[in-house]
């Protein structure tokens, strides 16, 4: 006679989705914060910047070593500003960020060319924005490839076709995570889901408290459990639509690889959705109006962009910003993520990650309904 | 056990906000199928009241029942079997005017709610208007539908919080007609209000000032308890003639009515002495009226000396 009603639920959740329906600002801010944000982050990941300074650590002055600089600059990624003599000018430079890549051509480079011992090719890349470098260092091979090809006509002209005539190495330095595009729109599904999903269901009930339609609700047998989970159901199918956004445009955009299953990214969304949820309508049941539940969703958001991985590479923390991390639902939500997409992660890899949000949306639930203030006092 | 015939029964609540004391030892009883009224200034704990009796505050002290349910532990019972209206419009301005009743409906566990909620929407005479949004509607109608929604379920206890304030005279008046046709039907209803006419149309009232129940039984014996003497002056001067007679010997109590002025008072030789004085020496006329129930309660809430 008291327990949950299913009919109850019902109500509750047809009546969010039509109060949704009507309030055109929240519609908006469901498209809006999405798009504007894949927008912001999105520039930043296509900007493909050109003419990024370079300095060329050269121990051979062939006619090989000369048609591979003219390549690097006719690029257009490359701006050749320096000749180096030593190694450790190389590292000044590059650690005072005055270059962005360092190129070396060994002794002898063209010679072992042709013997065919496939000499190194080494360009140091300043990866502390990968995003930076990412191009640059894309188009190296077809330069290493061209310049073959105009040095080695007539009988030399197999090694210019040879895949592996040089052995093109890129060291990526001061970020050993060598985070790229590929890692930041997974990131930015996470964030987006952070913020909107937190801000929206933290608006939803103090929205009624400060219209005073609570009162009415409250004077109903309605029951904790069946308000807080019936008002957050329509923002999991909004959460949904807004992953699929991202997701199309990862893909289409982006070209973010996908090497797991897509399911497993939806049910690993959707948990995640579910844990931000259950934290905004607690946030909602403790806040006195729509303003501190807006402020409740700002502390929260912020260590969450800061200490999650999403903004700095996780290892490089210290301990104890490691520890806040962990207990971060967006931590665990952007290793399930890139594990899926970038690596192709199954069910056991996954696991760690998985129980983490589940206990997270346990516990504040249990925290939300034993908060949930039953009466007007 | 609790009195079978009495809806409300409860002794001696207490509430209290922070430090301040806002009902003070209050008891009730409302029996069946009675209209009672609950009345008293702005600020004097009604809402307070009527939210502890449908559990939706906790009294601090006292005890009593509601419908037979204990108004402490049984909260969630009494949830389900009273309709409560707020005192300010609580129904979802978004929504409109099917969506809201099909919502309370839901809430209920009603069955055939379709039905239930195209009937009372008919009633109410809005069928043609359901799909107007709550929040469009002009007062009086705001008012008709919270009643509609709080009797949906058809609960054999009305709360009604100020039902009529704001609300024209006209659908005042069919308001009060539809209370006495729910009260016929063996529903009891407590109101709150702050009119003196609707007081009149109540079968026994309460009145609260300041946490303090100061009177309660019918219009007539809270009028015949106060003993007080009551006298009506007409004619020339009255402004004066009231600031004059303050203070005067019998005269507890002077309120301007209309084109005339009630001069109150507990002693009423004294008040007659004054009374004839001042007929024989000023141009106004005297007459010694029955004291209505705003004498009565104008005079608990100045706090008039009880005899
Ligand atoms: N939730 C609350 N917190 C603090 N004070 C309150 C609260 N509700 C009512 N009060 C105070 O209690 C007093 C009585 O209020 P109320 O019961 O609304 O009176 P009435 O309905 O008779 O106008 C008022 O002074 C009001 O300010
Ligand atoms: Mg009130």
């Amino acid at each position: 006679m008291n327990g949950f009603s299913y009919a109850r639920w019902v109500g509750i959740m047809l009546k969010e989705f039509i109060q949704l329906k009507r309030d055109r600002l929240t519609f908006g801010m469901i498209i809006g914060i999405p798009v504007m944000q894949l927008l912001l982050f999105g520039f930043a990941i296509n900007s493909d910047p050109k003419s990024l300074p370079t300095a060329v650590l050269s121990a051979d002055h062939s006619s090989l070593a000369r048609s591979i600089l003219a390549g690097l600059r006719n690029s257009g990624y490359f701006r050749i500003v320096r000749e180096l003599d030593s190694e450790a000018e190389a590292d000044r430079l590059l650690g005072d960020g005055e270059v962005q890549f360092v190129v070396h051509i060994p002794e002898n480079f063209a010679r072992r060319v042709v013997r065919g011992e496939r000499p190194a090719l080494l360009i140091e890349a300043d990866a502390t924005d990968p995003s930076a470098t990412a191009n640059a260092v894309a188009a190296l091979g077809g330069i290493g490839q061209t310049a073959l090809a105009r040095e080695f006509a007539g009988t030399l002209a197999p090694l210019a076709h040879a895949p592996d005539a040089l052995d093109i190495r890129v060291h990526r330095r001061f970020n050993p995570e060598g985070v790229t595009q590929y890692n930041i729109v997974p990131g930015l599904l996470g964030v987006i889901l952070t913020m909107t999903m937190v801000l929206m269901t933290g608006l939803a009930m103090t929205r009624e408290r400060e219209r005073g339609t609570f009162e009415n609700l409250l004077a109903t047998p309605a029951l904790p459990i069946e308000v807080m989970t019936g008002k957050i159901v329509p923002y999991i199918l909004i959460g949904l639509v807004q992953v699929s956004l991202v997701l199309l445009a990862a893909h289409f955009i982006f070209h973010v690889p996908m090497h797991g299953s897509l399911f497993a990214v939806y049910g690993v969304v959707l948990l995640f959705i579910a844990a931000n949820l259950t934290l905004g309508i607690t946030f909602s049941t403790l806040a006195r109006n729509q303003l501190q539940a807006m402020q409740m969703t700002f502390f929260f958001f912020l260590p969450s962009i800061l200490l999650s991985g999403f903004m700095f590479p996780f290892r490089g923390m210290p301990g104890w910003a490691q520890v806040i991390g962990n207990l971060l639902p967006l931590t665990h939500f952007l290793r399930l993520v890139r594990g899926i997409l970038l690596k192709g992660s199954g069910a056991a890899e996954l696991w760690p990650d998985v129980w983490p949000l589940g206990l997270f949306m346990l516990v504040v639930l249990g925290a939300g309904l034993k908060l949930y203030r039953r009466t007007l006092d | 056990m609790p009195d079978d015939d009495l809806v409300i029964d409860v002794q001696k609540l207490n509430k209290r906000f922070g430090d301040k004391h806002v009902v003070k030892d209050l008891s009730l009883s409302v029996r069946r199928g009675e209209i009672y009224g609950f009345l008293g200034p702005n600020g004097s704990g009604k809402t307070t009241s009527i939210r502890m009796l449908c559990g939706l505050l906790t009294p601090d002290s006292g005890s009593g029942t509601c419908l037979g349910l204990d108004v402490i532990r049984d909260t969630a019972a009494i949830k389900r079997e009273v309709g409560y209206m707020t005192q300010r419009f609580s129904l979802w301005e978004d929504l409109n005017l099917r969506e809201n009743l099909d919502f309370v409906a839901r809430m209920y566990g009603m069955r055939e709610r379709r039905r239930v909620v195209s009937e009372a929407l008919e009633s109410l005479g809005l069928a043609a208007r359901e799909k107007q949004l709550a929040g469009a509607l002009s007062g009086g109608w705001k008012q008709r539908l919270a009643l509609a929604a709080c009797m949906l379920h058809k609960p054999r206890l009305l709360l009604l919080d100020e039902p009529t304030a704001g609300v024209d005279p006209k659908a005042r008046r069919d308001f009060w007609q539809a209370i006495h046709r729910l009260a016929a039907d063996g529903i009891s209803v407590l109101v709150s209000t702050h009119y003196m006419d609707e007081a009149e149309r109540c079968h026994r009232l309460a009145y609260i000032a300041y946490g303090n129940l100061l009177a309660s039984g019918t219009a007539e014996s809270i009028i015949a308890e106060q003993k007080l003497s009551t006298w009506s002056v007409s004619g020339p001067g009255l402004a004066a003639l009231a600031e004059s007679l303050r203070g005067q010997p019998g005269v507890d109590l002077v309120t301007p009515f209309g084109s005339t002025l009630h001069v109150t008072g507990r002693d009423a030789q004294a008040l007659a002495a004054t009374a004839a004085r001042h007929a024989q020496q000023a141009p106004q006329h005297w007459e010694r009226i029955q004291p209505g129930l705003e004498d009565v309660f104008i005079a608990l809430m100045e706090g008039v000396p009880q005899t």
